[in-house]
């Protein structure tokens, strides 16, 4: 089963390694699924002003603690890479560790969200502000769960120094995470 | 060179390592991009059967209503409704998709810019998991109670997002998510194609020396990621209002079924274009080829993709003329739609342009690819009449429209698909087809082709609609003249399936008996044809480097017409 | 990775971007308290934007990253705008200059009205 890659992946024509061109093209084609669901909340929530109203239900505090746990983490991804980079392995290994905690505190921070409000009546079928706010959180809840197994796969080649580009592409793919977050915040949790 | 050297050891290393593949490794969980090609192609081709099948049920309902079908029995308006919308989800989705992007992308671009695989092997191999994942989804959804989901290919909410209107609870989730497995796997593909092209191209190839088949499927590709996010979330949305009950698009609670519409064509529009591109790629590669001449204006084919592709993202609701959106936009989608034809048109001519003056071989391939310019025509001329919004009024949802892209989708799908297996069969499989059955098939499929639609094109114009089960409830659609039309055309789709009989014996056939093709039957200049036929695991014994432009025919001066890329002199 | 690649690593403080993301955050929830409408706009999504940016280039490494790279990410915001501007007039606007889309206009029992049942 041994799997031998080909040469075609170590050509590099364009002077960018061929990891990072692909991790950037998924970025663009997660830019347009994120960007069409938010593009998609925009409009109704424009011809709704009473959805200012729903919106005062999320928990301001409860948001602003998740991005600045995002941004963190964020951080140490990018610190991973940093040690990595200088060949670090342990150091790289930790951050990578920490990144993953960040996005487990950002996930148990999300749920007790959900279940307060849940518990209040603000299901998925309240109305529609409520159905495109869990559909969004839910949706980007669920890359970061990814992000997290896919970087806990990659500690481990790190642990053995294989594969070590690999962090700094699961960390342009963390940022993206991070930053539809960012545009999530303002949108269900501050304008209303 | 050293690369050269280099590469002919890790493809030796990695054969002794290996051993003789086994039937599991070797054909079902391979991940080189040849195989996966073939998983595609069969796929898609046992799909078109599918969905040729289902055609032939509906025509004979159309042509003799509420007669038992010969191989069906009697068809219930449910299972009308299901077998169009299935028909035409799996010949866009599951036929055109896989075949023109999927398995020509994954067989062709590695072999035409010189490399060895695509360049994330094992992706590649998850992307046709997933893509057969879809399928079997899909045909399952046939047998679930209520049937097939029956709400039309375009899935317009209310209808599709409530089962009590569909009556299909099961069918229509199942329908969807395999639409959206789908779209994942051919993102997936697309990552791949694209990456693949930009990086790892054989030393020398520059730019302007791509092929432009390979172009257009990279085109492709980056069209589809850009246009169908918006779709994937809108299919989430859908998905739920289906299975949980939530309102997106439900009016009475606040929805909007008119944003369906918008996501669904902002995605459906630039899809055409999708599948247009690549079989317009297979087309200029054959014609040049049967021309022996330069393809004519390269670049400026290349700038009108572009300008196509762009354009695309611009014209979407003229789908949507009579759904109620806002009037001033209608306006701009008027302008927009009929701009579109401008870089399609001028690219139709540098196809015409390059076989002027050509010596010309009247190859089956050519003879596809011939008619593919004089069929695809006629499509993009009545897309202006319906591009018109004024005129749309009245032809919109009639036969009008369903012959006007039958008239396009056709020879995207089936005569691109044709004309790219009778030119590149001999590399597949090694060995050659027919000619005589070929031109039988040929024959055979453009006649029954134009049988069937031309009288649609009359239909439409004398008001029939669409998606509309039994003509003889209505008074004025149920003339005897008309009536004779609905047989006729029916007659013709009957022929021409039956004409595809001799394709898949000579197919068939060939791959046994074919005469042996040698490396470069067609005396091409691509690199595809430097490799054996077929070429092995790794492609090239030695990769191959390149010196000049795709398309070197007949240059005045060297003693052979043909001019390989891979050539130093 | 490229020697440049490597070295413009180091001249990045992340933990100084972290910390001017950190009190950006700070200001965007601060912002809104004041409760002018367009202090709130501003603060929330101008800072959000100001955010994005930063987060992509000094993380991400747009800044150093090739050309395209920023083409291709801004080509795909084109088209996300492209989509919004085409569909937002039948979406958010029920009329225009001697038009009135009858079918989108707000229904008065809108909070409450619900079809289907599914109201708490
Ligand atoms: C690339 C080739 C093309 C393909 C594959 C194609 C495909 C289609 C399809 C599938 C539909 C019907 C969708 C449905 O309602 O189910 C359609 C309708 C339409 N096409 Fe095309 N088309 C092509 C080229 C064009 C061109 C070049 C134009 C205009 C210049 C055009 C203008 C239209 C218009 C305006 C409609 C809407 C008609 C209506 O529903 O009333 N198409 N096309
Ligand atoms: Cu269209």
């Amino acid at each position: 089963m041994s799997f031998q890659a080909p040469l075609a992946t170590s050509r590099s024509v364009t002077g960018l390694p061929t990891g990072r061109l692909a991790i950037w093209w998924v970025v663009v084609s997660e830019i347009v699924i994120f960007g069409g669901l938010i593009a998609c909340y925009v409009m109704f929530r424009l011809r709704h002003p009473e959805w200012g109203e729903y919106a005062s239900h999320t928990s301001t505090p409860a948001g602003a603690l998740n991005t600045f746990v995002l941004l963190t983490s964020s951080l140490s991804i990018v610190l991973a890479h940093q040690a990595a980079a200088a060949g670090n392995l342990v150091k790289s290994f930790r951050y990578i560790w920490c990144t993953i905690g960040g996005g487990g505190i950002f996930l148990l921070v999300k749920s007790y969200e959900w279940t307060t409000e849940i518990s209040h009546g603000y299901t998925l079928f309240a109305n529609n502000f409520w159905s495109f706010y869990y559909t969004a959180t839910g949706l980007h809840g669920l890359h970061v769960i990814a992000g997290m197994v896919i970087m806990a796969i990659i500690s481990i080649g790190v642990r053995k120094g294989e594969h070590l580009p690999r962090v700094e592409y699961i960390g342009i793919y963390w940022h993206f995470v991070d930053i539809v977050w960012l545009f999530l915040f303002p949108l269900f949790y501050i304008a209303k | 060179m050293a690369e050269a050297v280099t590469t002919a050891e890790t493809t030796e290393g990695a054969h002794s390592h290996h051993g003789e593949p086994d039937f599991w490794s070797k054909y079902i969980f391979s991940t080189d991009h040849k195989m996966i090609a073939m998983q595609y192609m069969f796929t898609g081709m046992i799909m078109a059967l599918i969905g040729g099948y289902m055609a032939y049920v509906f025509r004979m309902q159309l042509a003799f209503p509420g007669e038992s079908v010969p191989g069906y029995g009697t068809v219930t308006p449910l299972a009308y409704n299901s077998l169009i919308t299935n028909h035409g989800a799996i010949m866009i989705f599951w036929v055109a998709m896989p075949i023109l992007i999927a398995a020509l992308g994954n067989f062709l671009i590695p072999l035409m810019i010189g490399c060895d695989d695509m360049v994330f092997p094992r992706v590649n191999r998850l992307s046709y998991q997933i893509f057969l994942l879809s399928a079997i989804i899909l045909i399952a959804s046939f047998f679930v109670p209520g049937g097939g989901f029956g709400g039309a290919w375009t899935a317009y909410p209310p209808l599709s997002a409530q089962s009590q209107y569909n009556l299909t609870p099961f069918g229509a989730p199942m329908w969807l998510l395999a639409v959206a497995l789908e779209f994942v796997a051919f993102l997936l593909g697309g990552i791949n194609f694209i990456t693949t092209t930009m990086n790892a191209r054989a030393k020398g190839m520059k730019m302007y020396d791509i092929p432009i088949v390979v172009w257009m499927i990279v085109i492709a590709s980056i069209l589809f990621m850009a246009s169908v996010g918006p779709l994937i979330a809108g299919a989430v949305m859908l998905l739920f209002d289906q299975v949980l009950g939530t309102t997106f698009y439900n009016p009475d609670a606040g929805g909007d079924p008119v944003l369906w519409q918008h996501l669904f064509w902002f995605f459906g529009h630039p899809e055409v274009y999708v599948v247009l591109l690549p079989a317009m790629g297979v087309v200029a590669e054959v014609i040049t080829v049967f021309a022996r001449k330069k393809l004519f204006a390269y670049k400026t084919i290349l700038y009108t993709t572009f300008a196509t592709g762009i354009l695309s993202f611009f014209v979407w609701a003229h789908h949507q003329f009579i759904a109620g959106i806002d009037p001033r936009m209608a306006h701009i989608f008027t302008v927009t739609t009929v701009l579109i034809s401008i870089p399609i048109a001028e690219m139709l001519f540098c196809y015409i342009a390059t076989l002027y003056g050509g010596s010309i071989r009247l190859t089956t391939a050519m003879l596809f690819a011939l008619s593919f310019l004089a069929e695809f025509l006629i499509g993009g001329v009545t897309g202006i009449y319906l591009g018109a919004s004024g005129t749309d009024i009245y032809f919109h949802d009639t036969y009008f429209v369903l012959a006007h892209f039958h008239y396009t989708f056709f020879p995207i799908a089936i005569i691109g698909f044709f004309t790219a297996i009778y030119y590149w069969f001999p590399k597949m499989f090694g060995r050659m087809m027919n000619e005589t059955w070929g031109k039988i098939h040929f024959w055979g499929t453009i006649i029954c082709f134009n049988g069937i639609f031309l009288p649609l094109f009359v239909l439409g114009m004398g008001g029939q609609h669409r998606r509309i089960y039994n003509f003889n409830n209505f008074p004025d659609l149920a003339t005897p003249e008309m009536q004779d039309l609905r047989i006729f055309a029916t007659w013709s789709a009957v022929a021409m399936l039956v004409f595809q009989i001799p394709f898949l014996i000579n197919f068939t056939v060939s791959l046994f008996k074919g005469k042996k093709a040698g490396k470069n039957p067609w005396n091409a200049n691509t690199l595809e044809w430097v490799a054996p036929s077929p070429p092995p695991h790794g492609n090239f014994a030695e990769m191959p480097v390149v010196y000049r432009a795709p398309y070197e025919y007949s240059v005045p001066g060297r003693e052979k017409d043909y001019w390989p890329q891979n050539m130093p002199d | 990775m490229t020697e440049e690649h490597a070295e413009a690593h180091e001249h990045t403080n992340y933990i100084k971007i972290w910390a001017i993301l950190t009190f950006m955050l700070v200001l965007s929830i601060l912002g809104p308290m004041i409760g002018i409408k367009w202090v709130t706009l501003i603060a929330a999504f101008g800072i959000a934007v100001v955010k994005a940016a930063m987060v992509g280039a000094y993380f991400m490494h747009l800044n150093i990253e090739k050309r395209y790279v920023w083409y291709m990410l801004f080509t795909a915001l084109l088209f996300l705008g492209l989509f919004f501007f085409g569909v937002s007039p039948d979406v958010m606007k029920a009329e225009g200059s001697n038009w009135v889309n009858h079918n989108n206009m707000p229904v008065a029992t809108e909070e409450v009205g619900h079809g289907d049942g599914h109201s708490e």
